[in-house]
């Protein structure tokens, strides 16, 4: 088996992290009373979950949101997951894999004996059935707002238009499947264990007409029932109703090959209020949330609830848009990142153990290098700067985003009220430029209109091209289509390598490159955390928020 | 009275109308598009311009006001751009839930108010008068989402009383072919759950109902006081009608008539307070659906949604007016 | 100037005079009328603080003397030092909510402006002419009240984009159909009164009808439902920022918007939220004590 290349120091961080809450696990077995139903190991019981909204639909090639990725990620398995509690590739429908020399063609040797929820065998022909129904979709279900992951992943669909990474799938036997691609791609396999490429019951698929979209050209539906009333995967639970816009319900499965899940049932329930949730789980009416803002983890903590905090895979930054003078200026980007207090910052809006950040992206993943340029809270040498600069007209168009808070920025508003209080501080004139979130802010983001913002990132899988990549590797008007060709030809680079100590290397260099062009200033990576009620157990928090629910007990 | 509903009903027509163009036109007016409301942080300018090539979104205006005007008589009002689901389908599920809302906020602000009015007016500058007066002002200058978050802290957070959000506990079996939790419960011979539903109506409709109910307690109050002091309640007294008997043939429903009105006119105060109270509350009703459908540009969503809002408002204004006849005679012979 | 000017003018007079009257007899009802006075009060404290704010305040609102202290779960309450204690970035609630009041009477002032103004043209034109103009007018007024308030003012705001001025305009514009209904209504009741009759059968114009009787004599009750509309305003402006939809610039203060950035410290700083609600509660309930008080003194049917 070979898994990818990830870095250890990850493992061993992240195991660091889960030690605590491994420890009340154990203590949570120990005394989480059996309910006399008789099966070993099976406490039973049912998990209310507070979800921030409800699913878009379930069905993993069709949505790209976490609230619709929590429940997926209980009822379907891809050929591959993620270790608990981190980013490092693992067995799990596939037992085992390896890419020919050429790295376009990927052996999966499958796991036998398992079924899909609706009864049907999984096997190669399953896999297949899914890669194929994947690349062919048509229409509007090749939409980015559809098919998000395949359209960044793979690339192009089976007409053509726009060129595709895949270029196959075979069924050799009943348990081996072959996919080919069309050229070597290091991040493939690290995307695999995501809940776009998921397998799902080809039976169901057909059965439930998945694909079928209704409606006019202008406004299309989903028609199939597969999403809604009988998504069938191979995961430990499956199923069973949803009320929309309120709950969804999950029951167990019991042919599951692996361990069976230790709940009878999950209920997500839909709070889209932050400070709603919390109340919710102090007054018990649910067993746990995820997105707790950091000023209720410690309250919540000292009540009696448990807090887990996922490692940080995220950043957070200050873009500039070079396109707007005086942001070309390298100086003034530099005063910049000397000018605001990031330690002041993360101290009065993030919760303790929040880290700084140096680049843009986090020290947990490999290619992450601990030289690049820092540029560290002095005032003076900003003042200096912006006098080296030359520029005399020092007003700034600075933007925040409302109605949002993100893992890696709980409360942008805060965050924007500081940084402009440092840039005043050293001469700057900052104008308050803001939208609300979705969509006007991140439409004038992409789009380069405005000069100077607040975003960040949540890696969507563990391999440096899903952020340095994304952001850096060709020109790219959110930091205001600048081109560095040094930068994007190191990025092109790293992405084809397949020696991973080479390509560790490769993106350490990136961030060198980048640190010192300043394209933005990151200043965050934070924890985000998900809140449990005592007696709760069993729960491993991951950085790709992709936690399983299998092995959680309730007393 | 019949030609008085239908006369009422035609002049629906232009008003919807109306409202349609101006829908549609500011609709068109937002800045920013659907397309990006889809993809978040992830809107890059191809992936947008593939999307609004994917759902016709360039075609002039006026070809899709016209297929916007012909699909909405047929009740087709397309589908949500944000769930790909029929708009119809979402009305059917957050139309009873904000009905059934505001329902019992308008039962708590009329059983209390009313009443309240009443006694008030009846002992004038007295104690129990100037408690509700100042009472009724203070509810008015309250912000809802300040008392819903009050209402919520006490009684569902410090006391536990009551649930802090939803329509009915997560864990209750329940059937809802109706989508009004409370009858359904009672339709499928399931009163544990009406109860349940019930019990999470309490403080969402408390909060949304207080202002409501204060303007009710005032109304009443004036028209009783209007009333109390005509000639042929002072003749009744004279005559030496008991007091139960002139309240209920006299003062009371001739004190109605404006009372009426003011129900007619909170319905839509109702929906604005639903916007708030559905938001604090966690309640999956069209307040908080057509407000993210603004943030999201779901274009098909609002149009449909506000156009059956404004149906709904003005046929709760109908009522009102045919009420009216009901209670008064002497409109139903204009 | 006319014969029929100088006499509509004497008429006018006497009118007024009428008016006058009632006018002097509800200050004097007013002026005894506690509620009334605690209303006044109220509304007088409220425009000095907003006045004065610079001398009143202790700290300048964007100074940070909790900087260092403020972590998101200590936010210290109420001292000796800080009496509304300290917001979420470490800086004086007491002056913030004292500056707070500027912004609340700016934006509750210039929307009942707006609002008002656009009623009295619509109104005026409405009842003015009558016919044609009327079926229009009072159309595009059934089409605006329609939409249900608080759900019309969300789409205008979203129109506009972010901004003080946007949040005045869209409460301007829910106002104003009842503005002018408000005026129709009174013009149409005085169209038939007699002096109005007297007027015309005089011969005078009807501009000077309307603007130099009708107009004043409508104005009781436009006052009073000024001083209502404040009341909303303030509540209206708040319910706008708490959905994100007021001011772009978070530096300077704003009771909605501090109240709605504070839910999220609700359970740990409970006070971040109680100071700013309360300051629109107070505020409000001053319009609404005086506006309630005015209309009942103006209105005949209390006089007892």
């Amino acid at each position: 088996m070979r898994t990818t290349s990830l870095s250890r120091r990850f493992a061993v961080i992240s195991s660091a992290v889960v030690v605590s809450l491994v420890l009340a696990a154990c203590g949570g077995d120990d005394d989480g009373d059996d309910d006399g139903d008789g099966a070993e190991g099976t406490a039973g019981g049912s998990l209310v979950f507070g979800a921030s909204a409800d699913p878009i639909i379930l069905d993993g090639a069709l949505f790209s949101d976490g609230e619709s990725a929590r429940p997926a990620y209980q009822i379907f398995e891809g050929l591959v997951t993620t270790e608990e509690g981190g980013t490092e590739i693992v067995p799990a429908l596939a037992e085992s894999w390896e890419p020919s020399e050429d790295g376009l063609e990927w052996t999966f040797h499958l796991r036998e004996g398992v079924t899909f929820h609706d009864g049907t065998d999984f096997n190669a022909e399953a896999v297949c059935f899914n890669f194929e129904r994947w690349y062919n979709f048509e229409g509007v279900m090749q939409s980015p707002a559809v098919s998000y992951y395949w359209n960044t992943v793979f690339g192009g669909f089976a007409d053509g238009a726009v060129p595709s990474l895949y270029a196959g799938c075979e069924a050799t036997d009943e348990s081996t499947a072959v996919i080919s691609l069309t050229r070597p791609s290091s991040a493939f396999i690290a995307a695999m264990q995501m809940p776009s490429f998921r397998i799902a019951s080809p039976t169901a698929l057909e059965e439930g007409d998945a694909d079928a979209v209704g409606g006019t050209e202008e406004s299309p539906a989903f028609e199939g029932t597969f999403g809604y009333e009988n998504p069938a995967g191979t995961g430990p639970f499956r199923f069973e109703s949803w009320e929309r816009g309120s709950n969804l319900t999950l029951v167990r499965y019991d042919d599951y090959w692996g361990e069976p899940a230790q709940l009878d049932e999950i209920i997500f329930t839909v709070i889209p209020d932050g400070p709603a949730r919390r109340q919710a789980l102090e007054a018990g009416d649910i067993d746990g949330y995820d997105l707790v803002d950091p000023a209720d983890a410690e309250a919540l903590e000292g009540a009696g609830f448990q807090i887990m905090r996922r490692p940080a895979f995220n950043v957070g930054y200050v873009g500039f848009q070079q396109n707007h003078p005086p942001f070309e200026n390298i100086n003034i980007r530099k005063a910049i990142a000397h000018a605001i207090n990031k330690e002041n910052l993360i101290q009065t809006n993030y919760p303790e153990g929040t880290e700084i950040a140096t680049q843009f992206m986090p020290p947990e993943l490999f290619g992450w290098a601990d030289d690049v340029t820092v540029y560290d809270y002095d005032p003076e040498e900003a003042q200096r700067l912006i006098a080296e600069s030359g520029v005399t007209d020092l007003t700034l168009e600075f933007w925040y985003p409302t109605d949002v808070s993100r893992p890696y920025m709980p409360n942008p508003q805060a965050n924007w009220e500081l940084i402009t209080a440092d840039l005043e501080a050293v001469g700057f004139t900052v104008v308050p430029m803001t939208a609300p979130w979705n969509p006007d802010y991140l439409d004038a983001q992409s789009t380069g209109n405005t000069p100077m913002f607040l975003l960040g990132w949540t890696g969507d899988f563990g391999d440096p091209d899903n952020f340095i990549g994304t952001f850096f590797q060709t020109v790219n008007p959110q930091f205001g289509n600048f081109e560095n060709p040094e930068i994007f030809a190191k990025l092109d680079e790293a992405e084809a390598e397949t020696d991973p100590d080479r390509r560790t290397e490769l993106y350490q260099e990136a961030n060198r490159l980048i640190a010192d062009f300043v394209p933005g200033v990151p200043y965050v990576h934070n924890q985000p955390a998900v809140a449990f009620r005592e007696g709760v157990s069993g729960y491993v928090p991951g950085p790709l928020n992709n936690e399983s629910f299998a092995a959680v007990t309730v007393d | 009275m019949l030609r008085f509903v239908v006369r009422r009903l035609l002049q629906l027509g232009p008003i919807l109308l109306g409202l349609s163009l101006l829908l549609f036109v500011w609709l068109r007016a937002l800045p920013g598009g659907p397309a990006a409301a889809l993809l978040g942080e992830r809107a890059t300018p191809e992936a947008v311009a593939r999307i609004e090539e994917l759902y016709g979104l360039n075609e002039p205006w006026y070809v899709q006001y016209w297929k916007f005007l012909v699909n909405a008589v047929r009740l087709d009002f397309g589908n949500s751009s944000r769930t790909n689901r029929p708009v119809v389908e979402e009305m059917l599920r957050t139309f009873p839930a904000t009905i059934e809302l505001g329902t019992a906020a308008l039962i708590f602000a009329i059983g209390i108010g009313i009443p309240l009015g009443y006694f008030a007016a009846r002992r004038y500058g007295r104690w129990l008068d100037n408690l509700s007066v100042s009472g009724s002002l203070i509810g008015v200058a309250v912000p809802v989402f300040f008392l819903a978050y009050i209402l919520k802290y006490v009684f569902a957070v410090r006391l536990g009383w009551l649930p802090t959000g939803g329509r009915q506990d997560p864990r209750m079996d329940a059937e809802h072919p109706t989508g009004f939790y409370v009858l359904d419960g009672i339709i499928t011979g399931n009163l544990e759950a009406s109860l349940d539903a019930i019990v999470h109506l309490i403080l969402p409709a408390i909060a949304l109902g207080a202002i409501p109910l204060a303007i009710i307690v005032r109304i009443t109050r004036a028209s009783v006081l209007d009333v109390v002091h005509e000639d042929y309640v002072r003749t009744a007294e004279a005559k030496g009608l008991y007091e139960r008997t002139i309240t209920r043939r006299h003062v009371l429903r001739n004190a109605l008539l404006p009372v009426v009105t003011v129900i007619g006119l909170t319905a839509g105060l109702l929906f604005s307070g639903a916007i708030l109270t559905e938001t604090v509350f966690a309640w999956d009703g069209v307040g908080r659906f057509v407000y993210e459908a603004i943030g999201n540009r779901d274009y098909a969503v609002l149009q449909g949604f506000i156009l059956m809002i404004a149906i709904l408002y003005v046929l709760v204004n109908l009522a009102v007016d045919v009420s009216y006849g009901l209670i008064d005679p002497r409109v139903r012979v204009q | 100037m006319s014969l029929a000017q100088v006499e509509a003018t004497t008429e006018s007079a006497k009118v007024s005079e009428e008016g006058g009257s009632l006018r002097r007899d509800a200050w004097r009802r007013l002026r005894r009328d506690p509620v009334a006075l605690v209303g006044f009060g109220i509304i007088a404290l409220f425009v000095l603080v907003a006045i004065f704010a610079p001398w009143i305040a202790p700290y300048d609102p964007a100074d940070r003397p909790g900087a260092g202290i403020v972590t998101p779960t200590n936010i210290p309450g109420p001292s000796a030092e800080f009496w509304f204690g300290l917001d979420e970035l470490g800086r004086d609630e007491f002056s913030r909510v004292v500056f707070g009041a500027r912004t609340s009477l700016l934006v509750g002032v210039v929307a009942l402006l707006l609002g008002m103004a656009g009623g009295l043209v619509l109104g005026v034109l409405a009842g003015a002419f009558g016919g044609k103009v009327d079926t229009v007018i009072m159309r595009i007024v059934d089409v605006m009240l329609s939409i249900p308030g608080l759900l019309m003012a969300i789409a205008i705001a979203a129109l506009l984009g972010r901004s003080l001025l946007s949040v005045m305009i869209a409460i301007a514009v829910i106002n104003i159909p009842i503005f002018a209904r408000l005026l129709r209504g009174q013009m149409l009741a005085q169209r038939e009164s007699d002096y109005v009759l007297a007027a015309t059968s005089l011969g005078v114009r009807r501009r000077s009808i309307v603007f130099g009787h009708v107009l004043p004599n409508s104005m009781s009750p436009v006052i009073v439902q000024a001083t209502l509309t404040l009341a909303t305003a303030i509540i209206e402006a708040a319910g706008l920022s708490f959905l994100g939809l007021g001011s772009p610039d978070p530096r300077v203060p704003e009771w909605g918007l501090m109240l709605a950035n504070t839910q999220r410290y609700l359970a740990s700083a409970p006070h971040l939220a109680f100071f700013p609600g309360m300051a629109i509660v107070i505020a409000a309930l001053g319009f609404t004590l005086l506006g309630e008080r005015l209309r009942e003194a103006l209105d005949p049917k209390y006089r007892r």
